[in-house]
């Protein structure tokens, strides 16, 4: 098998999440579709890795799991506080910056 | 599999085990996006995660594989299933989209930004995996740790400050502070005859028996169901179970029960 | 001696400004005042001709430099004044006839309170007439040309509270703009070409040949066209005429003044003066010839028709002014007798208005001749002084309308060809109507019935009696009178020159003689004997003097105007000058103005606001992108990541 198979599936997960991230409303869901593309990125690192030989793909996919899961707390965070002050999840109703 | 054979080279197996798992792995991602229900999509994204892991697996990143099922699937998974139920379960998205030209602005572009990718790729001579035997000669785990605690030890350490940070930033944004005093019972009530509206206590939910549950509203003397019974949290979630229509469908099936009943004792004592 | 000069102005400008400063403290002398410093002037004018006369014929031109006025490099114009023979002849016509008409206006506006004001106002007048004519350069000439202009709308206005009066001043005052625009343009061309104005270089002198000529043709007819339009707007001549009929409402000294004697001749001492250049130019000298034959037709037939005794003289004057346009136009041959028509003009025109402005005096200032008649017995010298003056202008033998006019006339046929026989044809024809209209005049006023007297005593000839005739019969009987003699002296004195100016002028060609140096002569070959020139001249004047007498000597003169043929209701409506003007400058300018708006609102404010509304429409177009939903900001953040991952694939490519 051609090794590049791997980099083909992260760049159609990686497509996957981007398009789920524009056509969803609801602000968790969102958010999981970011998590699929930082995985979608993870993936090719680790497949990188395996390519070169040495081990600097995995430190990075390492550090954007760290990174993702900081950012995970803090994004759940602000969607908690806004559906607190919204009632709601969509990403719609926060449309402020409108004229 | 084993672990020397992954690390430098493909085989058969690890091709249909590509091919099983990375075609799950992609339905897993699609249905991330279009099911109706953030807990589904949760599910389902927690399902291409595993399938994730096992590629790193096979791919040499024991240490990743392991991490991830044990970080994403278990904790990060966990957090997201939380703050669905927080917001409402059952809540199902519409998926009519409502901006104009949206998705298809955004299906052009996921489509164009899918060909610029695999042109990309395909345009690179990547047909040779190196392997990481030399690499995890000493184990994954201590190739990965001599190079964090060396090579990359400051980055490791500001990912650190990171996610201190990050701990203290989801407390301050979720944490609400009681700037005043909490209102007495009495209080309360002196507030609400001042303002006229609704003195005697809130309708209890579920005026019949077989419904009594707190997500059905009670029906008005003419059969409509009340909105005020139900708790606000309820409301807002979507989640009133409204079931006025069957409610007074059940009560006509009962009088003409009782009716053809009596009628029955009426013709009975007539044929007497 | 040549300092005289400056004293000639000074001595009237000082006049005007002690009297419109002064106040009513100098109300019982002013008009002294001004009398005295105008025939002061007149005295200045006398000593500078002697000495001129004792001077050798090329030599009697006198400068003198007062000080530099825009001394900027490359454009000097100084207040400097030149007098020689053409600028003397006019210096003694303004200050001889203004000295006698100062002296007339005393008795004339005895009873007018703001007499002192009129005072100031002709003295400012013959400052300026003065400054006009003694300008050493075209723009010092300039400032005169608007001194004059601006005290005719003074003193056409000076019964202000007369609407006819304040409206004939601005209609004046317009007109003249026109051709004032004229002259600027003309002065501005010369810098732009010879690059000076001066009248030494530009004109040059009997030994020096100045540089007027040496232009391309094209741009001396320019110059000659554009001083022709100021002369026309100045001296009231086709197609600029339409304000000296409705300058009549001023003061009658001021119509002999300003508007006969000596302003309206401006045009013509413009174009003698010029004569370089307009002999360098005979394309502008034919059309300067045109506009003098159809405007002497003009005004005498207008002059026909008028029944006001002013106006009549003032279609007269526009008449007597083309003949000395069109003798300008003539050129060398025409120049002497242009200017000798206009110096026995001032005389009998002058003496002409001051008698009309005597009878007036004893009418309670009516004007309509119908209403005069047989008043010869009532104001003997008044009718003396006017018939020597009706004389004098018909061309009667001996008198000097006869040498002046017959000159301008034999010139006219000497211009040669065609154009020789058409125009000397129409200054004929002009004489004859000349004849024709004064005769009229005369006998309307001076004779047949006395047409004043109250409707009981009057004619009862006219049987139908119109309301106005009757409202106006309720008016006092006027009682006429002879004028003090303050009036009457100035009419003699006038009449005398009326007499004997021409003869004086012509016999040995004294005043040919005179101005030559200055404007040239050439004989004229004329077609014609002076011989059959004159007698044809004498026989017209008799042939209109005849048919005048037919019709208003043998017949009563009806005192409502009859009805009369087209051509005369044309001509009371001045040929219908103002309904032209109306239709052509007043509604054509209307017309242009609202389409130039039309054009202004639609093509410039419309590339303006269209402009403007482009931007406006395509800004709310690029706001709908601004939604407010941060899916759309996403959408364009992620197509613009994949148009760059394209362009560095491409660049990677290429």
């Amino acid at each position: 098998m051609n090794p590049v198979n791997y980099l083909y599936l992260a760049a159609l997960l990686f497509t996957i999440g981007a398009t789920g991230v524009l056509i969803r409303r609801n602000a968790i869901v969102v958010f999981m579709c970011i998590e699929l593309m930082l995985n979608a990125c993870n993936l090719s690192l680790v497949a990188f890795s395996r390519m070169h030989g040495n081990l600097d793909g995995q430190i990075i996919a390492f550090f954007t799991m760290v990174v993702a899961a900081a950012e995970v707390v803090v994004g759940l965070a602000i969607i908690v506080s806004l559906f607190r002050s919204r009632h709601s999840a969509s990403v719609d109703d926060a449309s402020l910056m409108k004229l | 599999m084993s672990a020397q054979l992954a690390a430098y080279s493909t085989s058969t197996g690890e091709a249909f085990q590509f091919w099983v798992l990375g075609t799950i792995a992609v339905i897993g991602a699609l249905c991330t996006v279009f099911m109706k229900k953030a807990v589904h999509s949760a599910l389902c994204l927690a399902g291409t995660m595993i399938i994730l892991a096992v590629f790193y697996l096979a791919n040499g990143a024991y240490f990743l594989g392991i991490v991830q099922i044990v970080v994403y699937t278990g904790a990060i998974m966990m957090l997201f299933l939380f703050v669905v139920m927080l917001v409402g379960v059952t809540a199902a998205d519409s998926l009519k989209e409502t901006i104009k030209g949206q998705r298809w602005l955004a299906l052009l572009c996921g489509l164009g930004f899918a060909v610029l990718l695999f042109a990309g790729i395909g345009n690179a001579s990547l047909s040779e995996f190196n392997g990481l035997a030399q690499a995890n000669a000493n184990g994954n785990v201590e190739g990965l740790a001599a190079l964090l605690f060396t090579k990359y030890v400051f980055a490791f350490e500001i990912t650190g400050a990171l996610l201190i940070t990050a701990a203290v930033g989801a407390m301050v944004l979720t944490h609400r502070e009681r700037t005043e005093r909490a209102k007495t019972q009495r209080e309360l009530a002196e507030e609400r005859v001042r303002k006229g509206t609704h003195l005697p206590p809130l309708p209890a939910p579920g005026v019949y028996a077989r419904h009594n549950a707190v997500d059905i509203a009670g029906l008005l003397p003419d059969g409509t169901p009340s909105e005020l019974t139900v708790s606000k949290t309820l409301r807002e979630r979507g989640q009133v179970r409204d079931v006025s229509t069957e409610a007074i469908n059940d009560l006509k099936a009962l009088e003409q029960r009782a009716e053809e009943r009596l009628q029955r004792t009426n013709s009975g004592e007539a044929a007497k | 001696m040549e300092n005289l000069i400056a004293l000639l102005i000074a001595a009237p400008l000082l006049g005007a400004a002690v009297l419109l400063c002064g106040g009513r403290r100098l109300d019982a002398v002013g008009h002294w005042i001004g009398t005295l410093l105008a025939s002061l002037s007149f005295v200045f004018g006398a000593v500078l001709f002697f000495d001129l006369l004792g001077k050798d014929a090329t030599d009697r031109t006198l400068t003198q430099h007062l000080f530099s006025w825009i001394p900027v490099e490359g454009f000097q114009a100084d207040i400097a004044f030149r007098l020689d023979q053409l600028s003397m002849t006019f210096v003694l016509l303004i200050t001889g006839v203004g000295s006698l008409i100062h002296l007339y206006s005393v008795g004339y506006m005895e009873h007018d309170e703001r007499r002192r004001r009129f005072f100031g106002y002709l003295n400012l007048f013959l400052a300026a007439m003065l400054l006009l004519v003694l300008a050493d350069n075209y723009l010092l000439l300039y400032v005169g040309w608007e001194g004059v202009g601006l005290a005719s709308y003074l003193l056409i206005g000076f019964w202000q509270h007369k609407p006819s009066a304040a409206t004939a001043a601005k209609k004046a005052f317009l007109v003249n703009r026109v051709g004032d625009m004229g002259l600027s343009i003309a002065i501005m061309i010369m810098f732009t070409t010879f690059g000076t104005f001066a009248f030494g270089p530009l004109l040059g002198s009997e030994e020096t040949p100045g540089v007027a000529g040496d232009a391309s043709e094209g741009t001396l007819t320019a110059i000659g066209l554009m001083l022709l339009l100021a002369a026309c707007g100045k001296s009231a001549q086709v197609p600029l005429q339409s304000w000296l009929g409705d300058a009549m409402e001023g003061p009658t000294p001021v119509s002999a003044l300003i508007h006969a004697a000596t302003m309206v001749t401006a045009g013509v001492y413009l174009i003698v003066r010029s004569g370089a250049i307009f002999d360098a130019a005979p394309d502008a000298q034919l059309v300067v010839t045109i506009v003098g034959a159809v405007t002497l037709l003009f005004g005498a037939i207008v002059g026909c028709a008028k029944d006001d005794i002013k106006k009549a003289l003032a279609g007269s004057t526009m008449s007597q002014i083309g003949y000395m346009i069109l003798a300008a136009g003539l050129g060398p041959i025409g120049y002497a007798f242009a200017i000798m028509h206009l110096v026995t003009h001032g005389f009998f025109k002058a003496g002409l208005f001051l008698g009309a402005g005597s009878v007036m005096h004893g009418m309670n200032d009516e004007v309509d001749m119908r209403k005069y008649g047989g008043l010869r017995k009532y104001m003997p010298i008044t009718f003396i002084t006017f018939g020597l003056g009706y004389l004098a202008i018909i061309g009667f033998p001996g008198l000097s309308g006869f040498f002046s006019k017959d000159k301008i006339i034999e010139a006219a046929f000497a211009k040669g060809g065609t154009e020789g026989w058409i125009l000397g044809g129409c200054a004929l024809l002009g004489a004859a109507i000349t004849a024709y209209y004064m005769t009229r005049v005369m006998l309307m006023t001076f004779f047949g019935e006395e047409r004043w007297r109250n409707r009981e005593t009057a004619s009862p000839a006219e049987p139908n009696v119109e309301p106005a005739a009757e409202h106006q019969g309720e008016h006092a009987e006027p009682h006429p009178h002879e004028s003090p003699s303050s009036m009457t002296i100035p009419m003699i004195v006038l009449a005398f020159g009326s007499v004997f100016a021409g003869a004086l002028f012509s016999i040995g060609d004294r005043f040919v003689n005179w101005l030559e140096p200055i404007t040239g002569f050439e004989h004229g070959h004329s077609p014609l004997s002076a011989a059959a020139v004159t007698s044809s001249t004498v026989a017209v004047m008799v042939i209109g003097v005849a048919v005048a007498y037919v019709q208003y000597g043998r017949r009563p003169v009806p005192a409502v105007a009859p009805r009369g043929s087209l051509l005369t209701r044309a001509a009371r409506r001045d040929l219908l000058q103002d309904d032209f003007n109306h239709v052509v400058l007043v509604r054509g300018g209307e017309h242009l103005t609202r389409s130039l708006v039309y054009v202004d609102h639609t093509l410039v404010d419309g590339v303006v606001n269209g402009t403007a509304a482009s931007v406006g429409g395509l800004s709310g177009r690029l706001r709908r992108l601004q939604n407010g939903y941060a899916r759309s900001y996403a959408v364009s953040m992620f197509g613009g990541a994949a148009l760059l991952v394209a362009a560095t694939l491409l660049m990677r490519a290429v």
